[in-house]
This record gives C-alpha cells, sequence and structure tokens, in this order.
C-alpha cells in the first residue's frame, strides 16, 4: 500500500493537544522530542514538521 | 547497379550521418552510451533508406511506392513508444525525478529527428537526380541547417529572469524570497538546508511565460537539470532535502529551491536559464485575444 500525505507519527511535550488515531509519542522535554522526531524521520521515510514548539508530525509526501 | 544505385547510397550516407549528428550526448545523459547510439544510428539508417527511395521511385512512376512512407510514419511513432517507456521505467529510480511532461518531450525529439533525416535524404537525393552530386550536397547541408534550427527550441532564460535568493526560515517554514516552500521540523535539518541549499526567483517576463513557468513539469525539468548539472545533496529516504518549486500566486514568480553538491551561483544561473522550454508546458493566453480580435474585424 502506498500511503500520500499521511501523518505516520505525532510527537509531542504536550499530549494533551493531540488529537486521537494517531500513533502519539509523548516526550519530557524540547531535546527528547528532537531526537524521537530525527529518528522517526529517518525510519519512516518521511518529513517531521513542526507545528508549533510543542508539536511535531511526521507525514509521508 | 542501374542510375538510381549511387543517388540512393549517396541519399543513405547522408541521411545516416546527419542522424548521427543528431545524436549528442549532453549534460543530460541520454542517450546512453553505445547500445542506445546503436539503437538510434540503426533507425537512422531505416529513415535514411526510405528518405532515399521516394525520389527514384516517383522518377520511374511507381507512385504506389510512396505508400510506403505510411510505414515509416507509425515505425517511428514506435521510436516515441520506446523512449517514452524506458525513460518512465527509469525515472522511478532518478534521485531527482524528469517527470512526464519533460519525458515527452524528449521522446517527440526522438521521433521528430527521424523525420528529418527522411526529409535530409529526400533533399539530397532530389539535388542529385535532377543536378549532380555536388548540388546534391549543397542541398543536403541546407536540409541540415533547416533541421538545425528545427531541432533546438527556446531556452528557460528567453521567457524568465532568474536571481539568486538566499533561502531562509521563518519559524519551521522554508522561504525563498517570499515564496513558501515547505516545512522543515528538526533543527538540524533546518541548518542541512542553510548551508547547502539555494534559492532563486524565476521572474516571468511576460503574461505567457507565467503560465509556462506554472507548468509543473517545466518546473520539475528546472529542478532536474540543475540537480545533474551540480549533483545533489540528498538520498534515499531523506524527503526532507528535495528540491521543490513553488509559485507566488500573485505575480506568478516560481521559486526554485536546490540543494546542489557544488555551490556555485553563476553556474546554477547559467544551467537555470538554458533549460529548455518544453513545448508541452509552453501556453500562450495572449494568442486568444489576438485571434479572436481577428475573427471579429
Amino acid at each position: 500500500m502506498v500511503l500520500e500525505k499521511y501523518i505516520l507519527a505525532v510527537i509531542t511535550t504536550n499530549p494533551s493537544k493531540v488529537p486521537s488515531g494517531a500513533t502519539v509519542f509523548s516526550c519530557e522535554n524540547k531535546e527528547e522530542m528532537e531526537s524521537i522526531a530525527a529518528n522517526l524521520e529517518a525510519i519512516l521515510d518521511g518529513i517531521a514538521h513542526a507545528l508549533n514548539e510543542e508539536l511535531y508530525v511526521i507525514v509521508k509526501h | 547497379m542501374n542510375e538510381y544505385t549511387l543517388p540512393i547510397i549517396f541519399g543513405i550516407t547522408i541521411g545516416t550521418l546527419t542522424r548521427i549528428y543528431m545524436l549528442r550526448t549532453d549534460y543530460r545523459q541520454y542517450p546512453t552510451y553505445l547500445h542506445g547510439k546503436i539503437i538510434h544510428t540503426a533507425l537512422g539508417f531505416i529513415a535514411a533508406g526510405l528518405g532515399s527511395v521516394a525520389i527514384p521511385s516517383i522518377l520511374n512512376e511507381e507512385f504506389t511506392a510512396i505508400t510506403f512512407l505510411t510505414l515509416a510514419a507509425s515505425q517511428f511513432r514506435e521510436v516515441r513508444n520506446m523512449e517514452r517507456n524506458t525513460l518512465t521505467e527509469l525515472d522511478s529510480y532518478e534521485m531527482v525525478p524528469r517527470g512526464k511532461t519533460y519525458i515527452e518531450g524528449i521522446a517527440i525529439a526522438f521521433e521528430s529527428r527521424n523525420y528529418l533525416v527522411i526529409f535530409t535524404s529526400l533533399v539530397s537525393v532530389l539535388g542529385y537526380l535532377l543536378f549532380n552530386i555536388w548540388v546534391g550536397l549543397i542541398f543536403a547541408v541546407i536540409a541540415l541547417i533547416i533541421s538545425r534550427v528545427l531541432m533546438s527550441g527556446g531556452k528557460i532564460g528567453d521567457i524568465v529572469d532568474v536571481e539568486y535568493i538566499k533561502p531562509r526560515f521563518d519559524g519551521a517554514g522554508l522561504y525563498v524570497d517570499n515564496i513558501y516552500i515547505m516545512n522543515i521540523g528538526l533543527p538540524q535539518r533546518q541548518e542541512e538546508v542553510l548551508k547547502y541549499g539555494m534559492g532563486f526567483i524565476l521572474k516571468p517576463k511576460n503574461f505567457n511565460a507565467r503560465s509556462t513557468i506554472a507548468n509543473l513539469g517545466q518546473r520539475q525539468a528546472i529542478l532536474h537539470d540543475v540537480s545533474t548539472a551540480l549533483g545533489v545533496y540528498r538520498d534515499s529516504g531523506t524527503p526532507a532535502l528535495v528540491p521543490l518549486a513553488k509559485r507566488d500566486l500573485n505575480d506568478g514568480r516560481v521559486g526554485v529551491f536546490v540543494l546542489p553538491q557544488e555551490k556555485n551561483i553563476a553556474k546554477a544561473l547559467k544551467i537555470i536559464g538554458a533549460v529548455p522550454t518544453l513545448e508541452n508546458a509552453i501556453r500562450m493566453p495572449t494568442e486568444r485575444n489576438a485571434s479572436e480580435e481577428r475573427s471579429q474585424t
């Protein structure tokens, strides 16, 4: 199956803000969030987009 | 040996040489060495043969032989299919794909060059038979010059002004001038992008150019050509480092963002200017008004 424009994962330091229905990685701080986002980007072949300071999404394009 | 043998051999030689002359391997790395070239030289030889026998068969009053040329048409349409299929197959393995419009343009060029070979052979045999071999040669040179004019299309540099602009970040958004390119979240990716990235603004010179560079195939062709010539800072599985071209909706300018291996601004400007305007991308909205006015008067 080929996915296009699909949110593969959400990485956040503020779990109360994320919607249900997505894979969520909640992190303690910004550094942890960035390192997880960087790893997931490489693993999932997606792009890590920053929606704001405490919310990253990995999107398959 | 009859009276037509020498003219036909002459025509075939001229035609095949024309095809070889038009078969240049350039920065596009296409056609590839040897095998790709052998295929096209062989097809050029067939085309030359078809062109060469046309005039002798008319002179012999064997008019049905001309229907043979229709065979040529379907034969060379097949060439276009072949090129299109090969390039489309290969395109999925390119770091920066050519895009369908570019491929179609290349395929059309391959087909039409065979017709130019037929034309050159036909004209040179005509010259030989009506006058002598020297006139045939002169005719061949004239046909070659015409072919050369016909096969070289326009360049992007003719329809737009290209300007270098350093890409910048506004939050997570990557911008070239005021044109939004994409959202890059990770700080280390942003650093890479700023270190290797180059931005260019293509400013259309007129309204027609605006529609032409808006074409996605044309934009992909620009990205492909720049990436081929300057290398590309990218690997599979790094979609964040993909070159992109986005459009300013207000005035039709296009912001091109590339990540070359070699950051040479002067060279990049030259390459963008030399990208062919794809014939399938050319739009002329102003022609519509002109033709309507003509029909009213």
